[in-house]
């Protein structure tokens, strides 16, 4: 019986061109435009200079900022309200205010201030600015010490060196974060949609009538609806791990058959999502509205565009009920850092659980009398 | 004019008496508002970490505890063995490690150099930079505790001031960016919708035989809700005040003035798509997928516009909600006045004017 099932779903997909072209190339499209676009990385912090000193020191202080490659100098304004001007119309990130004096003051007095002003509406981009300039000013401060001070070199202080490393992404590779969860999002969007508009479907055009006089159990119809789209979804997902190695270089740390295993239950909840939302809508339209309104909370609070512990806590465990949340975690510890099976463990049970509900329920829910 | 009028009467009518709808067109932007404007945030706080102490003497437990207390660092566990580092980011429990070498307060006072290093877990760029410039600062406090009462020579002072947002929070950047995305949504699918169900209705047909001219039709669909909008725009700046924490600086009726125009230029998009759908549901598809992707990419608050690469880049000034957000940071959070919007305002005037102009121009008399 499954088998009849299968073949006439199937059948529907692949004789329906508009909708292969759909499934296929709007994903490929995506992720080849979204992970350019979605790149966080804190370069290119546009510098306002105001010198009031005009001097060697001064002149060499603003060429070993801009030389660190984080900087580009924008604006060089002769009084700080000038400079500020350039920060309010957006020309400019951080102004860096050279006192009168300042040359003088630090070799004969030996102290001098510098001021910084950092446009902080983006609260990370200026705490990291303002962190870079003064390390940078930190260097330099260093530098014209070794140029005054010779030998004994200082060292009856006690000095703490700091040294960090980077793991799991060395060259700070912002695509490399994005991609998996992107491919992600991607898979979620195609599977739950096309899944939720699928019943109504039959229900609007009045098929679902003859379903509902034949001999079809309610669990074989759900398993008939749900099998051809996770076929679907996992092809866009081979698709997408191909792009991924072959256009981003990403090759997964740990293995492909981790993040199938994953993807495998990931999907059967996800579509028994689709196909719950779609046995309680009427119409087309009704499911779309819902099944966007739930996409687009699932999207924003997954942890794909900002980071989950940064969120009020109640948001947290919003996020404890997003299915979506745990694939996109998974994927990236899977393939950024290499976690295998054990690794993801608690993962895997909280995923079969959404499956076993949502499933559980569509099946319930699903009822063979209209009205 | 009094056609008009009755043609206005006759859209909010259609408004008013569809509570359902209605409820849900005043709800959602308050609902989204809420929990996009506190859930979105890049803000690093909290990160979890753990250390790696070989040393355990005075000096590195007492940085320890300086780093546990901090507001952006929740000490979860110590690990005994680089190896249980690596196990403890495979699991995904930590976002950074800190390791103290042997002997460290030893090297420190008898060599006067130790080290303390910082492991990131830097698939997430941003966060990892930002960590460790926080412990790097904590350390650095440590240990101008401990010299403080020698002075070095040729010392540079540097003063930072953080302008406009001096706790640094995110919702500074994220709420004017939601505003945005929320208004664009609402508005565009609202019109849209209003439109195309006419026709899926067949009353376009009686429409279309009246007196009344294209022009005046689709202006008497587009002003009651925005009104609705408007009421929209107030629920939302009010939220944004009171429940968000973010102030307007700048002047509230110039805020209202600006907001206005944008809905103006979202109601003109939503009446093109409805020319070219047929059906509520293309409507819906379109404003969905024409809006949604391209006004969270390309307003400039999810993604810096600079970083992309310059193709995108010229894509992005056709989004008219990247100008309504340089609009709102300046007025709601810098308090600029209108010299410093007015570019941008022209921009959205004119996409509205452009919109507007093609939507009448394409505006079907006869029905296919």
């Amino acid at each position: 019986m499954l088998k009849f099932l299968l073949q006439k779903e199937l059948k529907q997909i692949f004789r329906d061109p508009g909708i292969i072209r759909v499934l296929f190339i709007m994903p490929m499209v995506q992720l080849l435009i979204l992970p350019l676009a979605a790149d966080y990385e804190i370069k290119n912090i546009n510098l306002g200079v105001v010198d009031h000193d005009h001097t060697e020191y001064s002149r060499k202080l603003v060429n070993k900022i801009v030389a660190s490659g984080y900087f580009r100098l924008k604006d060089y304004s002769p009084t700080f309200k000038q400079g500020l001007k350039a920060i309010e119309l957006d020309k400019t990130d951080l102004i860096l205010e050279i006192p009168a004096h300042f040359e003088r003051d630090l070799v004969d007095e030996n102290k001098s201030t510098l001021f910084v002003a950092v446009d902080a509406i983006n609260g990370v981009k200026a705490g990291l600015g303002g962190a870079y300039v003064q390390q940078i000013i930190g260097d330099y401060n260093q530098d014209v010490r070794d140029q005054w001070i010779q030998t004994p070199r200082y060292d009856e202080q006690p000095t703490i060196d700091v040294v960090s490393s980077d793991w799991y992404n060395p060259n700070m590779n912002y695509r490399v974060f994005m991609v998996p969860g992107i491919l992600v999002m991607l898979v979620t969007m195609i599977g739950s949609s096309f899944a939720a508009n699928n019943i109504v479907r039959e229900k609007e055009m009045g098929t679902i009538e003859q379903i509902n006089v034949s001999p079809i159990k309610k669990y074989q119809f759900i398993l008939g609806k749900l099998i051809p789209f996770w076929l679907l979804a996992i092809s866009i997902l081979t698709i997408g791990l191909i792009i991924a190695r072959v256009i981003y270089g990403i090759v997964p740390l740990g293995s492909y058959f981790t993040i199938y295993a994953f993807a495998s239950i990931y999907l059967i909840a996800i579509l028994g999502l689709g196909l719950l939302l779609s046995t309680y809508a009427q119409t087309q339209q009704q499911s779309m509205l819902v099944s966007f309104f739930v996409t687009m909370i699932f999207n924003l609070l997954s942890g794909l565009y900002t980071p989950i512990e940064s969120m009020p806590v109640w948001a947290q465990w919003v996020t404890k009920f997003n299915p979506v949340s745990y694939f996109i975690e998974v994927m990236r510890m899977v393939m950024l850092k290499g976690s295998g099976l054990a690794d993801i463990g608690f993962q895997i049970l909280a995923i079969l659980g959404f499956a076993v509900f949502f499933n559980g329920w569509a099946i319930l829910n699903y009822s063979k009398r209209t009205g | 004019m009094k056609q008009f009028l009755i043609f206005v009467k006759k859209e909010w009518l259609h408004i008013w008496r569809d509570r359902r709808t209605l409820f849900i067109l005043i709800w959602m932007p308050i609902v989204q508002i809420i929990l996009y404007g506190f859930a979105l945030t890049n803000e690093v706080k909290n990160s979890n970490i753990a250390i790696f102490d070989q040393s355990r003497d005075e000096a590195t437990i007492q940085i320890s505890d300086e780093i546990a207390a901090s507001r952006y660092f929740n000490l979860v566990k110590n690990v005994y063995s680089y190896k249980d580092i690596g196990a403890t980011f495979r699991k995904g429990k930590i976002r950074m490690a800190i390791v103290f070498p042997k002997n460290f307060r030893y090297d420190l006072l008898h060599s006067n150099r130790a080290q303390i290093q910082l492991i990131a877990d830097a698939s997430d760029p941003n966060t990892a930079n930002t960590l460790t410039n926080y412990a790097s600062s904590i350390i650095n406090d440590y240990q101008q505790a401990v010299n403080q009462n020698a002075e070095l020579p040729y010392t540079i002072n540097t003063q930072v001031r953080m302008l406009y947002n001096p706790e640094l929070k995110g919702a500074y950047g994220f709420v004017p960016g939601v505003m945005a995305l929320v208004l664009m949504l609402v508005c565009t699918m609202m019109t849209s919708i209003a439109i195309v169900k006419e026709k899926e209705m067949g009353t376009m047909e009686v429409i279309l035989v009246s007196p009344l001219k294209p022009f005046r039709i689709i202006i008497a669909k587009a002003v009651p809700y925005l009104f609705v909008s408007l009421l929209n725009i107030i629920s939302i700046l009010l939220l944004s005040v009171y429940v968000l924490g973010v102030p307007i600086v700048g002047s509230i009726w110039l805020l209202m003035a600006e907001s206005t125009l944008f809905t103006l230029t979202s109601l003109s998009l939503g009446i093109l798509i409805s020319n070219s759908a047929q059906t509520q549901q293309t409507a819906m598809f379109i404003s969905m997928m024409s809006l949604f992707l391209p006004t969270l990419l390309f307003s400039g608050f999810l993604f810096p516009i600079e970083n992309m690469p310059w193709p995108l880049q010229v894509i992005s000034n056709v989004v008219p909600s990247k100008w309504y957000y340089i609009i709102v940071k300046n007025i709601m959070i810098k308090g600029l006045g209108f010299e410093s919007v007015w570019q941008e305002t022209t921009i959205l005037i004119g996409m509205t004017a452009a919109l507007l102009g093609i939507s009448i121009y394409k505006f079907k008399i006869r029905l296919a």
